[in-house]
């Protein structure tokens, strides 16, 4: 017992005062939203778009990112003769529709906006979700966890995981979702009673990350139920989860009128 | 009857030629011969040459750090199964049967393993139809008629934040007699998409066969192109790679102490170890900016150098999670209510262990010496040893506990590899790759043995490339651990292996 307390003590109090003060701090490294100067770009040139793994990039009139497909990966840095390409420590990337995941030079991206009317009262105060793994890696499951744990403490914001989604008020879902697994996730979805959400978390969820087009999976969770808030990422760091989760119930400021991010 | 074998070293790559063809029988008896003088099948899989089937067989020496390679060609649709007399390859051949519609006769427990069509259209070793979908679970489950006996379904989804799979449990009251587990539900099929490569992908398939295995799986990955291309790796990407390995390790393991608390409700350590999980992801943050070391081990070295800032950032950071370990772990070995629920629990036997193949953790925790970075040594763990933790019991505790004792290895050979890291370059060129080789790079990953092999066709592609994640060989393991347990132990024993869906289904 005393041993306990000696532990506790040399522990410490972690939780973090996120979102009331400064977000945790990002490893000096940490790939956020990724950006093209296309000033730099020279005609014709399309290397970026040959690299990449999941072909996120098009270049027609102008560079195009589409976060969905992106992995947030090097190669298309590693590739660029120009030094064109990097990545912000811009962590906040949830949204709305998937069509806002595809970003330009001109357009930034419109981050979510918290739910309206009856569902923002329904949900606001206590969202309760269960979680569908469906075809992934298991790591956007490992960060979404880590929102459980005291540092981050998920529960203070009435954001909970349950077992059944018969308690449930929506599903948060990472994979491709594959063959196997299509039939499982379209009787939990309608298990969840209704009115209901959906969260895709991860490349995976979104569009089929690093297995697009393969035929063992459905190029992520949206042609077979409808989603509420994509949150991007391969896998996006717990903050940038937490961020789209607190967007979504309205905690965090400037959730009303949906904010777009500028590029620090 | 010894067969002539083609014997290389890890991370080697040869001339496929030179892998000697042999008669079925005398193929199945060199696996008999070689498990009966301890050698363990780490790949028994199927490739197709025109239109035949081959099978290849790789066996380890762990003593003599050697691997065997032989190959058989098989004629027809099915070949006696090899189960009866030789359990270790109970799943090779189920897999075997799935991918290519060969039927391994005789087999005590022949059902699918993921799922998914057989990669010779036409070809189903169940004689399922074209026009009817495969769907994953259903199958003939083992049953326990009598009067109080009751099955219990659980799964694929599952109540908590963890991956799919079907789990049936024939209980006796609240013993279970029997547990099977049928996975398949995470197929996304990596290795059928491997073949055609290395491409633009595969490395990314690599660091996502299993999520908290990417650093691990893309360097057995690495290691093999690395072998078919020839290429040298700098002593200081070795050393990082090395680093990262371990420091995977840590995160993973003090995560699964965390959770083993948790399963027994001990709150102190359950809460305090999903934090300290954090900091270790967080350091391999530091080294590639993400959490799971995505983009660090890159072909011909790793993505990204260590700065000199960073070091003595990284050994205080290591310093203090050792000592936040050190004060929150001693908890559970101190308190009588968490040793009841740990000691004498999910027992596997040394002889079981032995029998299914086991690895990792897993093997270790029934006193079995099984541990690549020992026995089949490459980059840096051929210059630096660290020794290999075992304990004998086989249960709970002994799982739980063994963990432990290897973050204190992996804390240590971090700290004297950060103190005298090698200068230089992290990364090599790489050559093209290699036609018409084999190639095999088996990694400890903090699960256990992960082995990655590729065969190249004539203009160097990948014709087949064959994972073999440690949750392969470990999930019957698990179902054999629960034998006669409490089913309310079943997440406790569960979670004390802590195997990986994704890493199996591929």
């Amino acid at each position: 017992m005393f041993d306990i307390l000696l532990a506790r003590h040399h522990q410490g109090h972690r939780t973090m005062e996120y979102p009331d003060g400064p977000p945790p701090a990002l490893p000096e490294r940490f790939r956020g939203k990724p950006t093209i100067d296309a000033s730099k770009c020279p005609d014709g040139c399309a290397k970026c778009a040959d690299a990449c793994p999941t072909q996120a990039i098009t270049i027609t009139d102008k560079p195009r990112i589409d976060l969905g497909r992106c992995l947030f990966c090097t190669d298309c840095m590693n590739a660029c003769p120009e030094g064109a390409i990097r990545y912000t420590r811009e962590y906040r990337l949830a949204v709305h529709r998937r069509q806002d995941l595809v970003i330009d030079p001109d357009h930034e991206i419109k981050l979510a906006a918290e739910l309206d009317g009856k569902l923002k009262r329904l949900f606001g105060r206590s969202l309760k979700l269960r979680q569908v793994s469906a075809g992934g890696c298991n790591a956007c499951e490992l960060d979404v966890n880590v929102l459980n744990t005291i540092g981050w403490d998920l529960s203070r914001f009435g954001i909970q995981f349950v077992a059944s989604p018969r308690h449930a008020d929506g599903l948060l879902i990472a994979g491709a979702v594959s063959e196997n697994m299509k039939l499982a996730l379209q009787k939990t979805y309608d298990a969840v009673p209704s009115p209901k959400i959906v969260i895709a978390v991860g490349a995976c969820a979104i569009g089929g990350g690093p297995y697009i087009d393969h035929p063992e999976i459905h190029n992520g969770a949206g042609g077979i139920v409808p989603i509420d808030l994509f949150i991007p990422g391969c896998p996006p760091h717990p903050l940038t989860i937490l961020d789209g989760l607190l967007r979504l119930v309205g905690k965090i400021e400037g959730t009303r009128a949906s904010e777009t991010t500028k590029t620090p | 009857m010894n067969s002539p074998l083609a014997i290389i070293g890890n991370g080697r790559a040869i001339d496929r030629a030179l892998v000697p063809e042999l008669p079925l029988d005398e193929f199945q008896q060199t696996i008999l011969n070689g498990v009966e003088h301890g050698q363990r099948v780490v790949q028994l899989f199927g490739s197709l040459d025109l239109e035949v089937v081959q099978l290849y067989l790789v066996l380890a020496d762990d003593r003599q750090s050697t691997l065997r390679l032989a190959r058989t060609r098989l004629s027809g649709d099915s070949f006696p199964s090899l189960t009866p007399r030789c359990t270790q390859v109970h799943l090779f051949e189920r897999e075997i049967a799935e991918q290519f519609g060969i039927r391994a006769e005789g087999h005590p427990w022949f059902k699918p393993v993921r799922f998914h069509r057989s990669f010779r259209p036409g070809h189903d070793a169940w004689n399922r139809p074209d026009n009817q979908p495969i769907v994953a679970g259903v199958m003939d489950f083992y049953r326990v008629d009598g009067e109080q006996v009751h099955e219990v379904a659980v799964g694929p989804v599952h109540a908590g934040v963890i991956e799919p799979g079907h789990f049936r449990f024939q209980c006796d009251g609240e013993d279970v007699l029997h547990l099977e587990i049928s996975l398949g539900y995470q197929h996304r099929g990596v290795e059928r998409a491997m073949i055609g490569g290395p491409n633009a992908r595969s490395i990314h398939y690599a660091e996502t066969l299993a999520g908290d295995m990417t650093i691990g799986h893309a360097m057995a990955y690495c290691q093999v192109f690395e072998a078919l291309a020839h290429c040298q790796k700098t002593p200081r990407a070795q050393t990082l790679r090395g680093i990262a390995l371990e420091l995977e390790r840590l995160a993973n393991h003090v995560g699964d102490l965390g959770a083993l608390a948790g399963d027994v409700g001990f709150l102190p350590t359950a809460s305090f170890c999903g934090r300290i999980r954090g900091d270790f992801l967080n350091m391999t943050a530091s080294l590639c900016g993400n959490r799971f070391g995505r983009g660090m081990i890159r072909p011909g070295g790793v993505g990204f150098d260590l700065d000199a800032t960073i070091v003595p950032d990284l050994l205080k950071r290591l310093d203090t999670a050792e000592r936040d370990c050190k004060s929150v772990i001693d908890l559970l070995w101190n308190a009588q209510s968490v040793m009841a629920r740990f000691e004498d629990i999910g027992r596997v036997s040394q002889e079981v262990a032995m029998e299914l193949g086991l690895v990792g953790p897993a093997a270790r925790a029934c006193g079995l010496q099984r541990d690549v970075r020992n026995d089949h040594p490459s980059g840096i763990f051929r210059f630096v040893q660290i020794p290999v933790s075992t304990w004998e019991s086989g249960d709970v505790f002994a799982r739980t506990y063994l963990r432990w004792l290897e973050m204190q290895h992996s804390i240590h050979f971090i700290n004297e590899q950060l103190r005298a890291l090698p200068a230089g370059d992290v990364r090599s060129d790489v050559n093209p790759v290699a036609p018409s080789q084999i190639a095999i790079s088996l990694i400890e990953g903090w699960r256990g043995e992960l082995c990655h092999l590729a065969l190249t066709d004539a203009a160097g592609k990948f014709e087949r490339y064959k994972i073999v994640d440690p949750s392969f060989h470990n999930w019957a393991g698990l179902a054999l651990a629960m034998r006669n347990q409490q089913i309310s132990d079943f997440p406790l024993c569960n979670k004390s292996f802590n195997l990986s869906y994704c890493g199996h289904d591929l």
